[in-house]
């Protein structure tokens, strides 16, 4: 049941594409809550739908069944009212602007003062690791620097809910840890909901506080896993039999969702 | 056409590479003066062989005995040759712009500066006219069906047939000078600048245009601050074309008029008494003037690109 706290509320939603020859079950009774403060994964193999739920709730895609409320609004709603930041697989920056000008992108389509903008600009700059960086172009950055720019970007207008769509999937698993051990101190210090879609078992299991393992054709949730780690976390957390348990769990629920394939 | 050479020539430089960097060893002067020096010897060349005919005949006529340095004296200084020596050419030039006041009719300059400002009017509202096409076409569904088979079709019609037409008519009713020049060259240079900003007000990719719908911008919005300015590469290289065939445009337009002034008054009027040194002249002043022309907007488009922080594309 959704509780006071629930800011995402899915229920029996489900997607279907219309082909030429057969439909496409894209999603398929999905039913998801999600409380404020949670960081929740989306897990799953490629084409299981992680991606295609999280824009929907963005209102980037729609629903041919089922409901979703955000805040208790409609997507289109939350998303008019400007309630969440969209992290994408590629940091999507403007390269005409400046870093500091991509930041205040989202303040200049909202309006308000130029001054407000570029202050918040610079806070969340710094929050980022990127201080100093403000006048360079985004071509004079690194991937990693870049999607850390575009997290800035997503946080500046400090929405309460963030999506982040496979933010680390294209850079290197070295520059991808760093990345994941930023967005772990980001998320202590901002307390947001996150919903985070990712591939990497690893990356779900070291910063969740709940699990959701999706499985393909029909994209449907197999199992919600709330995470058994503590608070205050590291990249050694990874290690810790706690973790490997939680990892194995996840990898048994991928696992069964595969074995549907053959049916 | 030399104006493309120019193009390339401007933006090789890279970013922060020494403006005189062309002129190195490495650099292309080298090869630049050895296919002049090609052209300019095979031009003697061809001067002596399309010119000897008459030079052996006005020489037979004299009666004296002639050799052949004679000969080839008389194809390289004829006062209407076939094909003028390059130092003919030259000297034409030299008279026509150094040597008189720019004000006189009898100067290149004058010429030159009458249809470089029909070439410049017909320029500007034709990239006007091209740019508000485009932004029509890229918003509205039905423009886009039913303008653009109109716009290819209007240039598969040539503009020789074209041009006589629009003259005759708008000096019917009263319009002469520049401004039926000026429309020719804006019909010919509203095209290049139509296709390349529909291409460039589409080049935003789904990425940034998603960004744009999460903070729910309206069209107006996604226009300025996304479309606009990711369509300003392709704004100058389309820009780039549509002054050059304005040039061309403002010339044809001063053919079928029997203008007075002009480069294609130059051409035409040194047709009709064949003097063919003048009508080389005016082809070489009209090769500056659009090399002129294309080297300024490839001025602007760096200075606007480094200024939106791009590195000029297209380089190298």
């Amino acid at each position: 049941m959704a509780g006071a706290n629930t800011i995402i509320d899915i229920r029996n939603l489900g997607l279907t594409f219309q082909t030429a020859d057969a439909p496409v079950y894209a999603l398929s009774d999905i039913n998801l809550q999600i409380e404020a403060g949670e960081f929740v994964s989306f897990i799953g193999p490629s084409g299981c739908g992680k991606t295609t739920l999280m824009r929907i709730i963005a209102d980037l895609e729609q629903p041919t069944a089922g409901s979703v409320t955000v805040n208790g609004l409609t997507p289109q709603e939350a998303r008019l009212k400007r309630s969440y930041g969209y992290v994408f697989q590629a940091s999507a920056l403007y390269p005409w602007r400046s870093i500091l000008r991509n930041v205040t992108l989202p303040h200049e389509i909202m309006g308000g003062s130029r001054k407000d903008a570029e202050a918040k600009a610079r806070q969340y700059l710094d929050l980022v690791g990127l201080k100093g960086f403000e006048k360079k172009y985004p071509w004079q950055l690194s991937g990693g620097m870049q999607q850390r720019v575009s997290i800035a970007r997503a946080l500046s207008f400090e929405p309460q809910l963030m999506l982040m769509d496979e933010p680390f999937g294209a850079l290197d698993e070295i520059t991808r840890d760093k990345m994941n051990e930023e967005l772990l101190r980001i998320w202590a210090k901002t307390r947001k909901t996150v919903i985070f879609v990712t591939h990497s078992i690893d990356e779900a299991v070291l910063l969740s506080t709940k699990i959701v393992v999706m499985s393909a054709r029909p994209g449907r949730i197999i199992d919600v896993i709330d995470s058994t780690l503590p608070a205050e976390r590291s990249l050694e957390t990874r290690e810790t039999p706690a973790a490997l348990e939680l990892a194995q769990r996840v990898r048994q629920g991928l696992k069964a969702g595969h074995s549907y394939d053959g049916q | 056409m030399a104006s493309s050479s120019g193009v390339s020539g401007l933006t090789a430089g890279k970013k922060g590479a020494s403006p005189f960097r062309w002129l190195s060893p490495q650099g292309p002067i080298l090869p630049v003066l050895t296919i002049v020096a090609l052209i300019i010897v095979a031009w003697y060349g061809l001067a002596i062989l399309l010119n000897r005919a008459q030079v052996s005949e006005r020489l037979d006529g004299a009666g004296a005995s002639w050799t052949v340095s004679d000969l080839i004296s008389g194809t390289w200084s004829m006062e209407r040759p076939v094909l003028p020596a390059p130092h003919q050419v030259v000297a034409e030039l030299w008279k026509t712009t150094v040597e008189v006041e720019p004000t006189s009719k009898r100067s290149l300059l004058y010429h030159a500066y009458i249809t470089a400002s029909a070439t410049v009017a017909g320029f500007i509202f034709g990239s006007l006219l091209g740019i508000i096409l485009s932004a029509g076409i890229v918003h509205v569904r039905t423009l886009d069906r039913s303008l653009m088979p109109w716009i290819i079709a209007s240039q598969t019609v040539p503009i020789l047939a074209i041009a006589p037409m629009i003259v005759v008519v708008l000096g019917n009713i009263g319009i002469t000078g520049l401004i039926p020049k000026a429309i020719i060259s804006m019909y010919l240079c509203f095209f290049p600048v139509a296709i390349g900003m529909v291409k460039g007000l589409r080049s935003p990719d789904l990425l940034q245009l998603d960004l744009m719908r999460t903070y729910s911008a309206n069209r107006w919005q996604i226009f300025w601050k996304l479309r606009v300015p990711a369509s300003v590469p392709f704004l100058f290289s389309s820009l780039k074309v549509a002054i050059a065939i304005s040039l061309v445009g403002a010339i044809v337009g001063e053919l079928p008029t029997g203008a007075s002034a002009g480069i294609g008054a130059r051409l035409l009027s040194g047709s009709y008494y064949g003097q063919t040194v003048q009508i080389w002249s005016a082809l070489f002043m009209a090769a500056f003037l659009g090399m002129a022309m294309v080297y300024l907007i490839a001025g602007l488009e760096r200075l606007a690109l480094s200024r939106m922080g791009i590195q000029p594309a297209g380089g190298k």
